[in-house]
């Protein structure tokens, strides 16, 4: 049967900033047949999306193909003129990108902009595809099919503007439909909702679709056949299930693996049983004075409270805004509670960070998400990590530049990094900087506000395995903050769920296939697993958290 | 084991230089040696007329003609180039220095210091800049010293909106509240922290500042406000010998040129500023 | 229409009436708290004790200086600008002929410069990095980086002494016919043209270039469409405002550029009429225009203020 895409000996090249031209993908070859959805999977960098796009003819900024072929439907795209690609575009090939929000205009009714393909094509007249567009709605469980046209983008929900973007993608039936990442910014709970639409739509129109993306788990829900790629190369290939359960390629291996971190045998430290480390009575925090009653206009933190014991760990757990950032800063005092009590190592804490002592301030560090925001582009990692020595232990000269190179081998970095700046890291090496910052301190407690979700799976894992070997060899205690419930698994022994500011569950880990809270129920059958069948065997009466 | 994507570069950056750029340099670097040795390389006496004609053309014993009363234009255009970049610097100078200082603290500090003055700064350049010029002259004359502080004062507030525009990006990283979690003092934030990453930019603020104070001195010694008779600035020239126009005369057109040059030259510095090369594999 | 706009536009709108009054302030400080004594200084040093002492009472100069800012400000706004020192006319009669004048040539200008900025600027983004586009963008950083007076001068020497098609400096003052009509504008619109369109083409070619750069204009190449449909379509709609809001801001350097060009062409606006006042140090004249000047460019800044406000898609 002849192939729809067939891509041979794809080449692509970028310019760098010196204007060099180095090779982004490096000799690709991929066949999709009709009908087929085929998933590229790989970290960033690693070529996917750039692929993806090739099969319009189309590349980013600064990118050009420079070699290979690229065949849709008989024709090939790289020797096409531009004005041919336009034909192919919409009609043939169509895209649906990874934020959707970017993706529409602001100006415009949705409903303008999701018939506008037909409309360049002139493939139907304008009132037979706006009822197409309500049937594709439908089809996608989108909430008031005929009116949700109607509306503006910005008036509608990230979850409902995926969907939209799918129905843009696939009014024109086109052979082959790109799939970019487009559930990565969405929560777990609402993933669920757009993967099933998606799955659904895609076997009704029976397109071809090339998913790109780098969640292993949501991929085995749709994928038939599977390309890992790395460096702009394809590692291994093949069928979905043969490639979770009999993956070859020791990369492959390792991406899986790192998808569930295992959790080492936990070898619990006596406990300080006279007091806990850290005690959290009733905090409320948010954003906004009310001018009528001086209460607080968002709480952002509603009522929480919590213990964690020296050498022991703590997971929060929660989808966007339910408040476990604010929360993490109200217990490091960047954001002063409202009321509530905090009490560490003993004593009460003031509630923001300047009517805390010297003391409380260094043996309590936070590390942050994004690596970039928290370094010091102007500074070279010797200064970054010599400041804190010289703040809180005075230390300055040879002494400083010993604990220096100590530091660094705490986190295992090289001392050779001594002289760089940030700018010059990549992503893992600038979080374990950040961690060496947070060591140089000496704290007993160190807050990890979702210090691997802006990594790659396998470097994250990585940063895991490191914070486990420090706490055994500096005895500190985490409070583990992450949306990603398989992070927290694997290095929490105690995990707490909130939801809407609230703390709706507290779990030891071992207990953490029995939820008894609702919304807790929810958000863990919602965290896809490694089988393909896992969406399809979804129970349909999934528990509904009320507000 | 840790497996790492290797780091992306062991490269200490270079430095690709533009051409263009450099041209702006050297053009700068010109009149600056020019007025600070100006007494030195006018080959005339600045006042005395040396001239028969009167509005001469350029020729071997004048090269850039004569003025309207005779005076070397060459010699007249060295002294002008210490009034106008003398001036410009120095408003520069104190413009920049004060909109930077106010603009770091007003963003670090926040709170009320930082709205009185941005709700003050705002409506000082709510003033178009020629007007506010004219009616301190008309106040307060037009001496040297005058002129510096009336210069740097309109250009404030500009700095200050740009340097605190920066300095709050830089404000909100985290690398900034770790800072004060570990409980620096705001000095040391402004100076140690802020301040190395946006000196950048605000050099490159500095220079476009520089060629709006050049052309509004300019401006105000033409309409006769700015610099006054017998010394002139460039701008000043242009309006002494204004009645040449009709004869294109080199003694009105010169001076313009100078001033076009200087701008110019800045211009083409700032867009082309040697770029700091990282190479980074996409 | 929208709470939340209304909201901002009152905002705005109050704002500009603070900055209005700090402005009144600045001016009225700087113009009457003079060193030296007013009095004195008009009527010369030979003068009476008893006719300096009429003139101070007179000019209400023993009133400390809130009161004189307050009977100063009430009378501005209604309309009473005061006495002319150097011509002992009302100021009020003298400033309103100018002003008409200089808006006349204020809107003359306009009339020219905003096709013409609209079209290359637009067109520029649009063949961004064309031999066209490079050519505008060169001439308009020219334009902006020398001083209004080299753009006046070059434009004299282009069209009077080279080409001889328009007459030099001087102005006649025969208006009436348009052929006379022609020639006293000819100039000092040439020159007010390039000034403004210089800012006014940059500011809309990036406006353009910036929402060519949109995500949503991707995505519509994406879906096939082609360049004309990517502009006309998607591209230009939104940035209507921000280039409605460049305009305005351009224009208020129509401001500064029609004080020199009024003085070397001798055009007989209130520019003109500031820039003699100022020499002659008559501070009724200098408030009085300065005052005018500072509401037509606030009232041109809040414009387009008003206009980012209400073109934001979002809000609606």
């Amino acid at each position: 049967m002849a192939k729809l895409v067939e891509i041979r000996g794809l080449k692509v090249e970028a310019k760098t900033d010196a204007n060099r031209r180095i090779e982004i993908v490096k000799g690709i070859d991929l066949d999709i047949a009709p009908g087929e959805i085929v998933a590229l999977i790989g970290e960033s960098g690693s070529g996917k999306t750039t692929i993806a796009l090739t099969v319009m003819g189309y590349t980013r900024t600064g990118c050009s193909i420079s070699g290979g072929s690229v065949t849709v439907d008989g024709q090939d795209v790289v020797r096409m003129t531009e004005q041919q690609r336009s034909k192919l575009r919409g009609a043939v090939v169509s895209y649906v990108p990874q934020s959707a929000a970017l993706a529409f205009n602001p100006a415009k009714a949705i409903m303008d902009q999701v018939i506008e393909v037909t409309q360049i094509h002139g493939i139907m007249p304008a009132e037979e595809a706006r009822q197409r567009a309500i049937e594709l709605f439908r089809a996608l469980s989108l909430p008031n099919p005929e009116t949700i046209g109607e509306r503006y983008p910005h008036q509608v929900s990230g979850g409902q503007l995926q969907r939209l973007a799918a129905a843009m993608a696939l009014i024109a039936n086109p052979k082959v439909v790109i799939f970019d990442e487009p559930t990565t910014a969405l929560d777990v709970t609402t993933q669920i909702e757009v993967l099933r639409a998606f799955k659904d739509v895609m076997r009704r129109a029976g397109a071809a679709a090339i998913y790109v993306s780098h969640d292993l788990a949501v991929v085995a829900q749709l994928a038939d056949r599977i390309a890992v790629l790395r460096n702009g190369e394809v590692q291994e290939m093949g069928e979905t299930v043969q490639i979770l359960e009999q993956a070859r390629h020791p990369y492959t291996r390792e991406l899986i693996a790192a998808f569930e971190p295992h959790r080492a045998p936990v070898v619990l430290n006596d406990i300080d049983g006279r007091r806990p480390l850290l005690s959290v009575e009733n905090v409320v925090a948010g954003y906004g004075r009310s001018k009528i009653s001086s209460s607080l206009l968002v709480k952002a933190v509603d009522d929480v409270s919590l213990e964690l014991y020296r050498g022991r760990n703590l997971g929060i757990v929660g989808e966007s805004g339910c408040g476990k950032s604010t929360l993490a800063r109200a217990i490091s005092g960047i954001l002063p509670a409202a009321s509530g009590h905090i009490i560490f190592d003993g004593r009460e804490l003031g509630s923001g960070y300047k009517e805390r002592t010297a003391q409380q301030k260094r043996e309590m560090q936070i590390v942050f998400q994004y690596a970039d925001a928290a370094l010091n582009p102007a500074k070279s990692i010797d200064e970054i990590l010599g400041r804190p020595l010289a703040f809180y232990h005075g230390l300055t000269g040879e002494a400083q530049s010993k604990r220096i190179n100590a530091l660094l081998d705490m986190v295992r970095l090289p001392t050779s990094l001594r002289g760089r700046r940030p700018g010059e890291l990549s992503g893992g090496q600038k979080q374990r900087v950040n961690f060496a910052r947070a060591l140089a301190a000496e704290p007993k407690l160190i807050i990890c506000d979702e210090v691997t979700s802006a990594l790659d799976t396998v470097v994250g894992a990585a940063v895991i395995d490191l914070l486990r070997e420090l706490q055994h060899e500096l005895a500190l205690s985490y409070i583990f903050i992450s949306h990603d419930l398989s992070v927290v698994q694997a290095i929490c022994d105690k995990i707490i769920v909130m939801y809407r500011g609230k703390a709706v569950e507290e779990l030891a880990v071992e207990n953490m296939t029995q939820p008894q809270h609702p919304y807790t129920q929810l958000l863990f059958s919602s965290v896809p697993k490694l089988d393909p069948n896992w969406l399809d065997s979804l129970a349909m009466d999934r528990p509904v958290v009320t507000a | 084991m840790t497996l790492e994507t290797p780091s992306t570069t062991r490269r200490r950056p270079r430095y690709q230089i533009k051409l263009v750029g450099m041209l702006g340099l050297a053009i700068i670097v010109f009149w600056l040696i020019v007025a600070a040795f100006g007494p030195h390389l006018a080959p005339y006496p600045i006042g005395e007329i040396v001239d028969q004609d009167y509005f001469g053309p350029m020729s071997r014993d004048f090269w850039l003609g004569s003025d309207y009363l005779g005076r070397d234009m060459l010699s007249r255009i060295v002294y002008g180039a210490r009034y106008t970049l003398g001036i410009s610097l120095a408003a520069v100078t104190m413009a920049c220095t004060c909109g930077v200082v106010l603009g770091m603290s007003a963003a670090v500090a926040g709170g009320w210091f930082d709205s009185v003055l941005s709700r003050f700064l705002d409506a000082m350049s709510s003033i178009p800049s020629k007007l506010f010029a004219l009616v301190v002259v008309s106040a307060v004359g037009s001496s040297i010293p005058v002129l510096i502080f009336m210069l740097a004062i309109i250009y404030t507030p500009g700095s200050y909106r740009f340097a605190r525009a920066l300095a709050v990006n830089i404000a909100a990283m985290d690398y900034i509240t770790i800072a004060r979690l570990r409980g620096e003092k705001m000095f040391h934030i402004i100076t140690a922290e802020v301040l190395p990453n946006i000196i950048g930019p605000v050099l490159t603020d500095l220079g476009l500042r520089f060629v709006f104070i050049v052309l509004l001195l300019s401006g105000m010694s033409f309409l006769g406000l700015g610099v006054q008779p017998p010394a002139a600035d460039w701008g000043g020239l242009v309006r002494e010998n204004i009645d040449g126009l009709p004869f294109a005369a080199p003694a009105v057109i010169l001076p313009s040129i100078a001033i076009a040059t200087l701008t110019i030259a800045v211009n083409l510095f700032i867009d082309n500023l040697p770029v700091k090369i990282r190479d980074r594999s996409e | 229409m929208n709470k939340h706009i209304l909201f901002l536009i009152t905002n705005r709108i109050f704002i500009s009436m603070i900055t209005l009054l700090i402005i009144a302030v600045i001016v009225f400080v700087a113009t009457t708290l003079l060193p030296g004594d007013t009095a004195t200084i008009l009527l010369g040093q030979s003068a009476t004790p008893e006719a300096i002492e009429g003139l101070r009472k007179a000019m209400q100069l023993d009133e400390p200086a809130f009161t004189r800012f307050i009977t100063w400000i009430v009378a501005f706004f209604h309309g009473d600008l005061g006495i002319s020192y150097a011509n002992d006319m009302p100021v009020a009669d003298m400033v309103g002929r100018r002003l008409l004048n200089s808006l006349k040539l204020a809107s003359v200008t306009t009339a020219f410069a905003v096709p013409l900025s609209l079209f290359l600027g637009i067109t520029t983004a649009v063949m961004r990095g064309s031999i066209y586009d490079r050519a505008v963008t060169i001439f308009t950083i020219g334009v902006i980086s020398i001083p209004e007076f080299m753009v006046a001068t070059t434009a004299v020497l282009i069209f009077a002494v080279y080409l001889k098609w328009l007459p030099a400096l001087s102005l006649t003052a025969d208006i009436d016919t348009l052929a006379g009509l022609l020639r006293a504008y000819a100039m000092p619109v040439i020159t007010l043209t390039c000034v403004v369109s210089a800012q006014m083409i940059r500011m809309t070619r990036a406006a353009v270039i910036d929402a060519l750069a949109s995500p949503y204009v991707e995505m519509a190449l994406l879906k096939g469409a082609s360049r004309k449909r990517l502009v006309l379509s998607h591209a230009l709609p939104n940035s209507l405002g921000p280039i409605a809001n460049a305009m305005a801001l351009s224009l208020s350097y129509l401001l500064g550029g029609v004080i020199i060009v009024e003085t070397i062409f001798n055009y007989p606006g209130i520019a003109k009429l500031m820039v003699d006042a100022v020499t002659t140090r008559d501070l009724p004249l200098i408030q009085s225009c300065a005052m005018i000047f500072c509401l037509a460019y606030l009232l041109l800044v809040t414009i387009a203020d008003l206009i980012a406000i209400l073109s934001n898609p979002r809000l609606r």
